[in-house]
């Protein structure tokens, strides 16, 4: 790593001050850029930790049913707190291994944006809202490509709002070695319609898989997705599986997510 | 099995709790990278990011400036020093010896893969290094890189060597006279069965990476190295003579708790010689840790052979000949053994368990711009035993028969036998273990399991192999004929203490292995002492006697036997002690549970009388013999050993994504005697669980231009608890070797080396459940694979 | 440099650390607890678990800083100061659960926060907690007998005694 200071604000507005200095960066868990910064291919000048801020942690339940997690949550926390929307519990106990699930949160993930990460699909099937310390940034406009997202510099994601859909499933097929997302589906069922959200698979990160969400939502049972494909034109194609298993994996664990899902 | 676990408290054959363990458990143990010599500085090396060019610019003058550098090195330092040595010469079908490159500590002008060490800059601190690293000025004139071995070896292709006349290392025939004779049995065959497989290239990745530190006494003169190393006394050697030309008794080197070796932490390494030069040169200690992703570009790699096999049958499924035509890459340079083990440590095991009369194996060695290649756990054996059983399979679905009763008409059944690729096996019983494994493995049982699966929607299949291996490495005079530039016998020093307790310094290393619990069992045994009385000293070339280290299952066979040397000539002087205390003929004194007595009579002194005598001669046969109880033996084996077994395993196939999941797997070996049946069952699970990530999981890829897309635990795909299941293994069936003291073979590689063919037999046999008309698959058989394979 | 100071293993202790220093850095180069073992840079091979504040961490993947004022417990700490060791410990030594030793501090200290959480775990759940943590020597066989066999559950049916 290259030298940097080191902040640990205990507010989000003393964040958003070191975050202001040249260079600056946050750092959530660290279980993704920790290794990064190993590898010298980040060079802050500071690095903000977000750890001390104890006003984005939690797990709640807003007035309008929906489930709010705070940005510092850890996976952890969500695994075991997020009991009103099992589905997300579920996929959140499912990220990484169990000493990374202590450190890794949900903000970090989501401002990361890796395309095989597990929450950008949950966040996008959800149709859930990232708020951050300046606004409310609809799912849908937040995520824009790989490792390319809606937030500003300096932004923090204070929490993550998720609409609770009658029935939901996260689906994941492990990348053998990272044991990421080679294919990870969500597919959440509202009373208006289904939404799926495939990661792992495309080179344009996380997206909505519209074909198989109109069908689901005229049909919400497995059989409604056979004979459907995503192209495989744009999917990753790497030494793990080329771009044909991968359009391929899509079909497979969307059809295993709708009949998870129930 | 429960029948032999327990059945002894102490001594040979006893389930010994390991007592290495409660330093390891308690975070007290001592590998490399806790040793701190004061005032040590840190070495960070800069590796070429390129498979193939020209340096033609390096300056390092700026990073020496920076702040806390010491002194920046570079190929210019090593100019007119040795080069890293290669142990072993092949000599090719024509009777030519191999191509034999220079292999310089740093970069001489070429870098030739990713990874080759070009500068070292050593600093205050690792990270102090690694920013200065990065103020190195560097111009490389990249040139076309050569990866696939077979475009290499084509006329024209771009020369890894520019002296060398190609990039063919050595052209193997084996047994050369034998071609013709192969070629006619299989033109009268009446089936030939033909198949072309990879043996995918592998990381070792011990858990501990390597780590070096270099030292330096300049009052004494003396340079200490300690380092990760399965074998310091060869290190020392290869090091001392070859590259840095420091005489033994001026070198030593420690190898202390080892992370792991399994092959890779034989080999005599750039960054040991480095950091040994770099002490003495700046008369500071230099230290290099590792990290993992410079392990992968710098640790050698295994495997990695592109084969094609044909076995002949007669008209009554006899196995008449076999051939193959393999292709082993070399990688860019050779290291420490890489040419003997698609020869001598492959070729010489081609029989497998099989009578096959005829055999004609032909390996091309290759230079290519990767990562040197050398031994893996099984180190040719695998490669070997992964084409025989794959073959053989393939056969039993042409022919229609059954593969386990195809293999069980074709087994070896007399011995001593004398293979037609040059070997004898001394003992064994492939009846016996095949036996015992359709036992252990319930195969009666499969169908009804594959029932099971078939309802839950998955394809089941069993695969069984067979494997053979030779261990115990090696007689030295025959290894010498074989262009072997060492021996390979093995020594110990045992030292009886006044008080009658003992330390053994071996040769041998344990990383892993639990010497310090066997080996006191073995002596425990003789004597009849309680085994806390006996300690190992290991892995610090001022202890131990010369001696060659641990790899290919020798260090019960070769070094326990060497102990068991020692302590005979130890138990001969004490008779000899006990005689005179007790004034009778020394061929009267017996010694049983610690005691010598005078046969016929209630005379007797304990083991610590006479232990005690020896140091304290007042009543002693001064005249006869000298005082003191300490014995050096050197033990020199007069043939490998042979361990071999069965295996199967089961498999279920998701046919929707292609998964591959273990059901069970169980392992039948014949090991011979045992001393510790737990560790013998550690080693067999160990073994089983690399074996199957071969087969599922693991390979080491390059792209075209040679960058190494498998360079991280991130890509490199290890195996994990929830990859394997609990194994069924059993080493009941024990024919012991005929000509070791400890009747013993050996059980370190046969795991990894029995596996791979029974986890893609079983894949094949899933796939074909279903219809389909896979007949191989390559390793690793990824979910991607197999899917792919079943659209086929 | 910075001082960051913390319990470990119930002792407090402090020290300068740069803002890059690794938790794990502190522990084995400034205090010298050399139990904790670092086999990547990717945080997948889990050598380096601990714990902080009571739950499992990767000490490779965690700035000493982060750690200020935080209980840790190592390796180190884990057996009675009479050197005792714990049931996790006694289980592995007794079923065979390490050979070379370099994964095993991780192994245990992961094993114990496992069985915090789920004190009878099934294989299933034990290989599956095991994610995060790489051994090359076991194959695992022993490992997973070890941690049932900690749990208190019965592992003489288990294929291979």
């Amino acid at each position: 790593m290259y030298e940097f200071e080191f902040a640990r604000p205990e507010t989000v507005a003393d964040a958003l001050q070191a975050l202001g200095e040249e260079d600056a960066q946050a750092l959530g868990g660290g279980q993704t850029l920790i290794p990064t910064l190993k590898q010298r291919l980040a060079m802050p000048t500071t690095l903000v930790s977000l750890g001390g801020i104890a006003e984005i942690k939690g797990v709640c339940q807003t007035d309008d049913g929906k489930l709010a997690i705070g940005g510092g949550t850890t996976h952890a926390d969500v695994a075991a707190g997020a009991s009103a929307y099992p589905a997300l519990a579920a996929l959140a106990g499912q990220i990484g291994d169990p000493a990374v699930r202590n450190r890794g949160t949900i903000g970090g993930s989501l401002a990361n944006n890796d395309p095989a990460a597990c929450y950008p699909a949950a966040a996008l099937a959800s149709g859930a809202t990232i708020v951050t310390n300046a606004r409310e940034i609809a799912a849908d406009d937040y995520f824009q490509g790989m490792f390319t997202t809606a937030l500003e510099e300096g932004e923090i994601i204070t929490e993550v709002r998720f609409p609770v859909p009658e029935a939901a499933n996260y689906q994941k097929f492990l990348q053998p070695a990272s044991r990421f997302a080679m294919v990870g589906v969500f597919v959440a069922k509202f009373a208006d319609g289904v939404r799926v959200a495939v990661t792992g698979a495309s080179e344009e990160g996380v997206f909505r898989w519209t074909e198989a969400e109109a069908a689901l939502s005229a049909n919400f049972s497995a059989d409604a997705i056979t004979g459907l494909s995503v192209a495989e034109d744009g999917m990753i194609g790497d030494i793990h599986g080329t771009k044909a298993y991968r359009a391929h994996l899509v079909g497979v664990m969307t059809k295993r997510a709708v009949t998870a899902a129930g | 099995m429960p029948k032999d676990i327990d059945a002894k408290e102490s001594g040979i054959g006893a389930a010994t709790k390991r007592r290495e363990d409660i330093r390891f458990l308690t975070g007290t143990g001592n590998y490399t990278d806790d040793i701190n010599v004061n005032g040590q500085a840190y070495v960070h090396f800069l590796r070429s990011d390129v498979a193939h060019g020209r340096i033609t610019s390096l300056d390092t003058s700026a990073a020496a400036a920076m702040p806390g550098v010491l002194r920046v090195f570079t190929g210019a330092d090593f100019e007119g020093i040795g080069g890293l040595p290669c142990g072993w010469q092949v000599t090719d079908r024509f009777g030519e010896v191999m191509q034999e490159p220079a292999h310089p500590v740093l970069a001489q002008g070429k870098v030739r893969h990713v990874g080759d060490p070009i500068a070292a800059v050593v600093a205050e601190s690792a990270e102090l290094a690694r920013d200065a690293a990065e103020a190195i000025e560097l111009e490389i004139d990249e040139l076309p890189a050569v990866i696939d071995m077979k475009a290499a070896l084509q006329d024209g292709a771009p020369k890894v060597h520019d002296d060398l006349t190609s990039n063919l290392c050595y052209d193997w025939g084996f047994v050369e006279e034998n071609k013709e004779a192969v070629a006619k049995a299989f033109d009268a065959a009446a089936h030939v069965t033909t198949l072309e497989l990879v043996n995918n290239r592998l990381v070792a990745n011990p858990m501990e990476p390597r780590v070096a530190v270099g030292d330096f006494n300049r009052a004494t003169g003396e340079s200490t190295l300690y380092t990760t190393s399965q074998n310091p006394h060869v290190i020392r050697l290869l090091m001392g003579a070859f590259v840095l030309g420091i005489p033994e008794h001026k070198l030593r080197v420690v190898a202390p708790d080892v992370g792991g070796g399994f092959g890779s932490k034989i080999f005599h390494y750039a960054e040991e010689a480095f950091c040994t030069f770099a002490a003495k040169a700046l008369n500071r200690a230099v230290k290099w840790t590792s990290s993992r992703s410079e392990a992968f570009m710098s640790d050698a790699h295994g495997r990695d052979h592109v084969t094609k096999i044909e076995l002949a049958l007669d008209a009554d499924n006899n196995f008449t000949a076999l051939r193959t035509e393999t292709y082993a890459n070399m990688g860019a340079y050779l290291s420490t053994f890489a040419p003997s083990v698609p020869t001598w440590l492959h070729g010489t095991l081609m029989a497998g368990n099989y009578k096959t009369p005829l055999i004609y194996v032909n390996v091309k060695a290759v230079f290519t711009n990767t990562v040197p290649v050398d031994a893996y756990r099984g180190a040719g054996r695998p490669e070997a035993t992964f084409q025989l059983e794959r073959v053989i399979d393939k056969a039993a679905r042409e022919l229609d028969v059954d593969p386990i009763a195809l293999r069980r008409q074709n087994f070896v059944t007399e011995f001593p036998y004398a293979t037609p690729v040059a070997v004898e096996y001394d003992t064994g019983d492939y009846v016996a273990t095949m036996d015992k494994l359709e036992e252990i493995a319930d195969v009666a049982g499969f169908a009804a399991r594959r029932a099971e699966s078939e309802k839950s929607g998955k394809l089941r299949g069993l695969g069984v192999n067979c494997y053979i291996e030779a261990c115990g490495i090696a007689p030295s005079n025959l290894v010498g004929q074989l262009g072997a530039r060492a021996g390979l016998y093995e020594s110990a020093t045992v030292r009886v203490n006044a008080t009658g307790g003992i330390v053994v310094m071996t040769g041998s290393h344990s990383h892993g292995q639990g010497h310090e619990t066997s080996f006191p069992q073995v002596i425990s045994e003789m004597i009849g002492i309680p085994e806390d009385m006996v300690e190992i000293e290991h892995g610090d070339t001022n202890n131990a006697p010369m001696g060659m280290g641990t790899y290919g299952s020798r260090s019960l066979a070769v070094g326990g036997s060497a102990m068991v040397r020692a302590t005979e000539k130890i138990i001969n002087k004490a008779k000899k002690i006990a005689a005179h205390l007790m004034e009778a003929a020394d061929a009267d004194i017996e010694l049983k549970d610690g005691k010598f007595s005078v046969a016929g009579t209630d005379k007797s002194v304990a083991w610590g009388d006479v232990t005690l005598a020896a140091y304290v001669p007042h009543n002693y046969p001064l005249e006869e013999i000298e005082p003191g109880l300490e014995e050096t033996a050197f033990y020199d084996p007069a043939n490998f050993t042979y361990p071999a077994g069965a295996y199967a395993c089961e498999v279920e196939v998701d046919p929707d994504t292609g998964k591959v999941t273990i059901e069970r797997f169980a392992a039948a070996d014949d090991f011979g005697n045992v001393v510790n049946p737990m560790i013998v069952d550690g080693q067999v699970h160990g073994g089983l669980g690399q074996g199957i990530g071969q087969a599922l999981l693991e390979g080491c890829v390059y792209d075209e231009d040679g960058q190494l897309l498998s360079a991280s635990f991130m890509d490199y795909a290890m195996p994990r608890a929830d990859d394997v299941p609990f194994y069924q293994v059993d080493h009941s069936c024990q024919t012991p070797c005929t000509h070791n003291p400890l009747g013993v073979k050996g059980c370190g590689e046969a795991g990894a080396i029995g596996s791979p063919p029974a986890v893609v037999n079983a894949v094949v046999d899933a796939l074909r459940s279903a219809g389909k008309n896979v007949t191989h698959i390559d390793m690793p058989l990824t979910p991607a694979r197999v899917w792919a394979a079943m659209q086929g | 440099m910075t001082k960051v100071s913390m319990t470990v293993n119930g002792r407090p202790m402090s020290g300068e650390v740069e803002g890059r220093t690794l938790l794990v850095s502190f522990l084995r180069d400034q205090q010298g607890l050399t139990g904790t073992h670092v086999g990547c840079d990717t945080s997948q091979c889990g050598a380096c678990v601990v714990h902080v504040d009571g739950k499992a961490v990767k000490s490779c993947t965690m700035l000493a800083l982060e750690a200020e004022g935080a209980e840790v417990a190592t390796i180190e700490g884990q057996a009675a100061p009479d050197g005792t060791l714990n049931a996790i410990q006694a289980a592995f030594q007794e079923h065979h659960g390490l050979q070379c030793g370099f994964c095993t501090p991780g192994m245990v200290m992961s094993a114990a926060a496992l069985l915090k959480e789920n004190p009878k775990p099934s294989e299933g759940e034990i290989r599956h907690y095991l994610e995060g943590n790489l051994c090359r020597c076991t194959g695992y066989h022993n490992i997973v007998k070890a941690i049932m066999a900690a749990s208190g559950q019965d592992v003489t049916s288990i294929a291979a005694e």
